[in-house]
């Protein structure tokens, strides 16, 4: 507590103008920056995977279960930073017992629940499950035992299970796509629902959230899909690469369009808070929203693929291009909820100063602990590539 | 016989799952609005008529910014003492000749308001005290997921603080900057009009201790209170209007720089 008081009264002496007293604290802090972007790679991989498989685009097949599995491993800590970071984390199930239906926080647990257990694993496990009787019947141990335990009991193998499995699969693809915009327009909804904030309140987050959501999730499976190659030293496809690419790109254009229409519109109206937005804008997040978002995180991956759907380079280059845009685009969609979050804060709900915000290495809203939320799904999804190869799939869908 | 006892058995397990799914379905779907359906009933249950309404004034006039409605409030309530945690306090406001605006409140208020600015620089100069409004639309409780901020049948918006998980929403739903952290109790805490006097027919404790009674609270509802009274002969405004709260913390003199 001690340090705590400490931080503050360090924050105290950087605040800028005027702020209400209670708004020194910044209540919600890296762990708020992660759960709006975790949720985001989930529900933009899942989308990725449903381009192939309901929108048929095939040059996209082998990343369909990348894309899955990279959904799921994200899903299932999506939602740690955020009980971590309650104060009561042990109520946290209030959420489920007693919702608030005017809530839009209360909604989420419902809407998260949903996408988990019926859509992702469902899906999933009509994908595989064909597969899991197969290799039930060549592996031992650990794998053996999952396995058999997974398929639950269904063990048929002939081509008019996998059919129906395949078209129950079809079935749930299609209610799932609706679902991850649900997912993450929602979490946009969270933000985007707080009149008292005028960063936050504005029609457009949920719609700005889903597309910068997509991008990110483009970019990550991309970049699995990249590094899971090199590492079974089998050669990367460059008509699926290519193809990812192309669709980040038309997505980066939706997506940066709406954000520029979104400050476009502040700028014209020019309402009571335009004044203080400017100066957070041009001082306290213009590091993290001029360069690392819009420069860095936006317009140098679209000008780089912009010129490849022009002039197609050999392929090393453009491989060493496209892992390069997947790193920077995915920074700069963590910028982009940083923005959000962190630069909602910033300023005073009296609109007449600011605050300051300095992030800790150590605790629970530490950069370390951000860290351990960034690299568990990684090996989340390690373990799962492990377990379920996508590549070693005998039953593939049509 | 083998297919046939798998086939039945593939019926059942997709019969079964279906069951499960549709029911967790049903019950998520329904879940969210059992809430809606409980606060009908309690709505018949108690009948609101017979309670009262509470409400304050605040005549910016007579305030002199001495800072006592703030330190009283913090030992009547147990507010942690450091200075980043207020259930009400006293900016001080300072336009200056050039039309510039200075705010002011260091540590609340408390200890009393001095003016910064020389007196030949200044154009007027007011005190505003401030707390949580006691919104009729509360931004705070229609945000809290679990339902922890309520607003009492008397319209006193509380905390429950052995049901707050403590997630920070509605403190950035309010408007006003009303509500902060306890870090004692770890749950989000605010101005409760102190309930614990009210309801036994004592004044709050910043109401008690204004020396300029610059502090009016009322019963609303009740045309002969001092509140009634203060709201009949003043011509009042609520903070921040336009997010349409329908507060229930009405200033007489309010000027356009107050935020």
């Amino acid at each position: 507590m001690e340090e705590h008081y400490q931080h503050l009264y360090e924050a105290l002496t950087q605040v800028d103008g005027y702020i209400y007293p209670n708004e020194i604290d910044l209540h919600w802090g890296l762990m708020i920056v992660l759960y709006p972007y975790i949720t985001g790679l989930v529900a933009g991989a899942f989308i990725l995977a449903s381009l192939e498989r309901v929108f048929n685009i095939k040059a996209l097949k082998p990343t369909y279960g990348l894309a899955l599995l990279t959904a799921l491993a994200f899903l299932f800590v999506a939602t740690l930073p955020l009980v971590s970071h309650l104060q009561h984390p042990l109520r946290s199930y209030e959420i489920f017992m007693t919702p608030n239906p005017t809530s839009a926080m209360a909604i989420f647990g419902f809407v998260y629940l949903w996408y988990l257990m019926v859509v992702l694993l469902l899906e999933i496990w009509f994908d595989y499950r064909r597969d899991f009787v197969i290799w039930s019947k060549t592996s031992t141990g650990f794998k053996k035992i999952f396995y058999k335990l997974i398929t639950l009991g269904i063990n048929e193998t002939d081509e008019k299970s996998a059919k129906l499995d395949d078209k129950l699969g079809y079935f749930i693809t299609v209610l799932g796509i609706p679902s991850a915009f649900l997912l993450h327009g929602y979490v946009g909804f969270i933000f985007g629902s707080i009149k008292a904030n005028p960063w936050w309140s504005t029609v457009l987050m949920p719609v700005i959230f889903l597309f910068s959501a997509m991008v990110s999730g483009i970019a990550l499976v991309m970049l699995v899909y990249m590094v899971v190659s090199w590492v079974r030293k089998v050669k990367i496809d460059m008509l699926c690469l290519d193809t990812i690419a192309k669709y980040l790109f038309y997505i980066l254009i939706i997506d940066f369009t709406l954000e520029s229409l979104d400050q476009i519109h502040r700028l014209y109206e020019a309402e009571e808070s335009f004044d203080i937005i400017k100066v957070l804008v041009g001082g306290k997040l213009n590091i993290t929203l001029i360069y690392m978002q819009v420069i860095f995180g936006t317009i140098i991956p679209l000008s780089i693929i912009g010129f490849f759907q022009i002039y197609k380079p050999a392929e090393k280059i453009r491989i060493i291009a496209y892992f390069f845009i997947g790193i920077i685009v995915l920074i700069g969609i963590f910028f982009m909820r940083w923005n959000v979050v962190i630069g909602g804060q910033l300023f005073s709900k009296s609109l007449s100063g600011f605050t300051s915000f300095k992030a800790v290495y150590s605790g629970m809203e530490g950069y370390l602990m951000s860290a351990v939320w960034l690299i568990l799904p990684l090996l989340i999804l390690s373990f799962l590539l492990w377990l379920m190869p996508p590549w070693k799939k005998v039953s593939i869908h049509e | 016989m083998g297919t046939e006892r798998i086939k039945k058995n593939r019926r059942t397990f997709f019969k079964s799952s279906a069951a499960l799914i549709g029911g967790t379905l049903l019950y998520s779907l329904i879940k969210p609005f059992e809430g809606l359906a409980q606060t009908k009933e309690e709505d018949i249950q108690e009948d609101k008529t017979n309670f009262p309404l509470w409400g304050m004034g605040v005549d910016l006039e007579s305030c002199i910014g001495c800072g006592k409605c703030a330190e009283a409030c913090k030992i009547e309530n147990n507010v942690p003492i450091e200075p980043f945690y207020f259930r009400t306090w006293v900016e001080q406001y300072t336009v200056k000749n050039n039309g510039e605006v200075k705010i002011e409140s260091p540590n609340g208020g408390i200890g009393g308001l001095k003016q910064s600015v020389p007196d030949d620089e200044i154009f007027k100069s007011f005190m505003v005290p401030k707390l949580c409004n006691h919104c009729t639309k509360a931004p705070c409780v229609q945000a809290c997921p679990v339902g922890a901020t309520f607003i009492s049948p008397d319209g006193v918006v509380l905390v429950d603080e052995t049901y707050c998980i403590g997630c920070s929403y509605c403190i950035q739903a309010c408007p006003y900057g009303a509500r902060y952290m306890n870090p004692v109790t770890k749950v989000a805490d605010k101005c409760t009009f102190c309930y614990h006097r009210i309801s036994k027919g004592l004044q709050p404790a910043c109401v008690e201790v204004c020396p300029t009674d610059a502090r009016i609270f009322g019963n609303l509802k009740d045309k002969k209170s001092d509140l009634v009274k203060f709201l009949q002969n003043n011509p009042t405004q609520v903070l921040k209007p336009h997010l349409n709260t329908h507060s229930r913390v009405f200033y007489n003199g309010l000027s356009s720089e107050v935020k």
